[in-house]
């Protein structure tokens, strides 16, 4: 094994990355299943001369991250569900005062308290703003532990970029996980042209305002236009997938996380034995959705296969992009049930048979 | 007698840091002296260039308008939680939030008492006019006992409503806390306390010696529906009784004794 390669929890590796991006603010509040994290940099912040705050709620958490990223700080929280629920203020807050941050839900099953299981019942929540007003936040969706630390850095890159926040919909699987990973160079943080628009030290220049409120008639309409261009032109440019095997494929899976990981094993599984030719688009951005990509194999006449931990919310956005060209299916597990490899193949093989799309929820199954 | 100009010395006008934009406060309020007194202790101990101000959600919605130095506005109720993450992000610069009642002690009753609980470094004035003015003049968590207001129309009943928070009286006891004073804007006198409250606060802070809270009884005749001057008269009258002014905490005296 080569030296820079570890054995690292899925929620430590987030917080390793996030400490290698540069990220000098962390405020966090005691959730399961993401916990790891706060623990990580409750003693790893501090150590490396950066900010930890042991937040008295996820509400106050957030808005320290809206504090610290005024000041040009690259800032950050986590939590799971029911905490990524009131942080929804403080992003809404920031995507109107165009602030940027990285955070981090680490799904587990709703609604109410639900329970500490995997999930990915908040795709609608992470995907559609999650708060109030016209907003959207790019949601970045790993399936692996490297893939948590690499998409970890990238996010602090592209919220930057965008001066909007970030966020990672991972799930209890994904952050429990240890697996081997190769940890990437710290980056230089460098905050480019924030110095423009960010607080203190103001000797010498202007005073510096950052606001979400815009009372006089016709300035919020006009800001957010501004914003709506901006979402355009992070939904042209930022789209992320991964295929594998899908160009004879006679079904094709859309699918992201850990039901994309088990889809994939489906995948070799049923091209091994010869069942039936499958592949497999797995999603990276789920906002934005890759479209583009699925779009086009569906022009091909491909048919689509949706796998996911959550009772038809991605499928919404699968059957929006097929717009009608093709017909696309859905397996789905909720409240912490985990599709299966053999369950996957099954469905595939029913959707193979059928003239139209084929819906399998847990209770068909039973 | 003949004055040359060179007799002619400024000897009143408005603070370097305060902008010159109108607020929009009505006639008589109290918050407008407020931000006056910040801005005089800000220019008098030489904070302005390190200063950043964090606006809240109420009558000062729009704080960050006039001050002449960086501005944030915060969410209703989180200005304190913001203001933790700009100064542990900046530990040089003197952070304040301007919070009225309703914004720190009933939503963000959790953000005030737990940045007091930390000793954040940050100085907090706090406006209690005892009503929601912004929104229409509704009741306060510092809602006398018996006083009308628009969800309160028989006066506040404590079976109902609990009683009126006492803001200073609670946080007193915080190991947190460097300095807590209750001043009043009402007249003269108050005003001249007021101030030398407030520049405390911020030597308290500039000193690196925790957190500290000026709450500033403040007059709201439109909210009140009184006369500004029954207003004034009404803050001593009503608000003193119950809200004792004086300095509940000020570790710089413990260190002297």
């Amino acid at each position: 094994m080569p030296e820079d390669r570890v054995l690292m929890k899925g929620n430590e590796a987030i917080g390793e990355a996030a400490i290698r991006a540069g990220c000098t603010f962390y405020a966090g509040y005691p959730i399961t299943p993401q916990n790891e994290l706060t623990e990580y940099m409750s003693y790893h912040m501090p150590k490396a001369g950066r900010a930890f705050v042991q937040a008295e709620s996820e509400v106050a958490a957030i808005n320290m991250v809206y504090g610290a990223a005024a000041t040009g700080a690259r800032a950050m929280t986590s939590s799971s569900g029911p905490g990524i629920s009131l942080k929804q203020e403080g992003v809404s807050y920031m995507c109107g005062a165009e602030l940027p941050c990285f955070y981090a839900n680490i799904v587990r099953g709703g609604p109410g308290l639900g329970n500490i299981a995997p999930a990915q019942s908040d795709y609608f929540q992470a995907t559609r703003g999650g708060g109030h007003g016209d907003y959207r936040v790019i949601v970045l969706a790993p399936s692996t532990v490297q893939e948590l630390f690499d998409i970890t850095m990238l996010g602090f890159e592209l919220a930057d970029k965008y001066r909007n926040p970030a966020m990672i919909l991972g799930d209890g699987i994904l952050g429990q996980m240890r697996e081997p990973i190769v940890l990437r160079e710290p980056v230089e943080y460098d905050p480019g042209t924030k110095g423009a628009w960010s607080l203190g030290n103001s000797a010498g220049r202007e005073k510096h305002m950052i606001t979400s409120v815009r009372l006089a008639p016709g300035t919020l309409e006009k800001h957010n236009m501004k914003l709506f261009r901006k979402y355009k032109e992070i939904a042209e440019k930022e789209q992320r997938y991964e295929l594998t095997a899908v160009d004879d494929a006679e079904v094709i899976i859309i699918a992201y996380g850990t039901s994309a990981r088990v889809a994939k094993s489906a995948v070799a599984a049923a091209r091994e034995s010869g069942d039936i030719r499958l592949g497999i688009i797995r999603l990276i951005t789920l906002w934005p959705y890759p479209a583009d990509i699925i779009r086009e194999y569906a022009d091909k006449g491909a048919r689509f296969l949706v796998v996911e931990m959550s009772l038809g919310q991605m499928y919404e956005d699968a059957l929006l992009s097929v717009a009608g060209k093709t017909d696309v299916s859905l397996l789905a597990h909720t409240g912490g049930g985990l599709p299966a490899e053999e369950e996957i193949i099954e469905t595939a093989k029913k959707v193979r048979a059928s003239d139209g799309p084929v819906e399998v929820f847990p209770e068909a199954a039973e | 007698m003949r004055l040359e100009v060179d007799d002619l010395k400024k000897v009143f006008g408005r603070p370097e840091s305060l902008s010159d934009k109108p607020n929009m406060y009505c006639p008589g309020c109290g918050h407008g002296l407020a931000h006056r007194l910040v801005a005089e202790a800000v220019d008098a101990l030489g904070l302005k260039d390190r200063c950043i101000g964090v606006a809240s959600v109420g009558c000062s919605v729009f704080a960050d308008d006039y001050f002449d130095f960086d501005f944030v506005q915060a969410a209703h109720g989180r200005a304190p939680a913001v203001a933790t993450g700009i100064k542990r992000s900046k530990p040089d610069s003197i952070v304040f939030t301007h919070q009225g009642d309703g914004d720190l002690a009933s939503i963000g009753a959790a953000e005030m008492l737990h940045s007091a609980n930390r000793g954040e470094m940050i100085t907090v004035i706090f406006v209690n006019n005892a009503i929601y003015g912004m929104t229409g003049g509704q009741m306060a968590p510092t809602t006398l006992v018996g006083m009308k207001t628009s969800t309160s129309k028989l006066g506040r009943d404590p079976k109902v409503a609990g009683y009126p928070v006492r803001v200073c009286e609670l946080l007193k006891d915080l190991e947190g806390v460097a300095y807590l004073e209750r001043v009043a804007v009402n007249t003269p006198a108050h005003v001249i306390k007021a101030a030398k409250a407030v520049r405390k606060a911020f030597e308290v802070q500039d000193e690196g010696l925790g957190f500290s809270l000026v709450e500033i009884l403040s007059q709201c005749p439109t909210g009140w529906g009184r006369l500004p001057k029954d207003a004034v008269d009404w803050v001593d009258d009503n608000m003193v009784p119950y809200y004792p002014l004086g300095v509940f905490r000020d570790v710089t005296a413990k260190e002297q004794k």
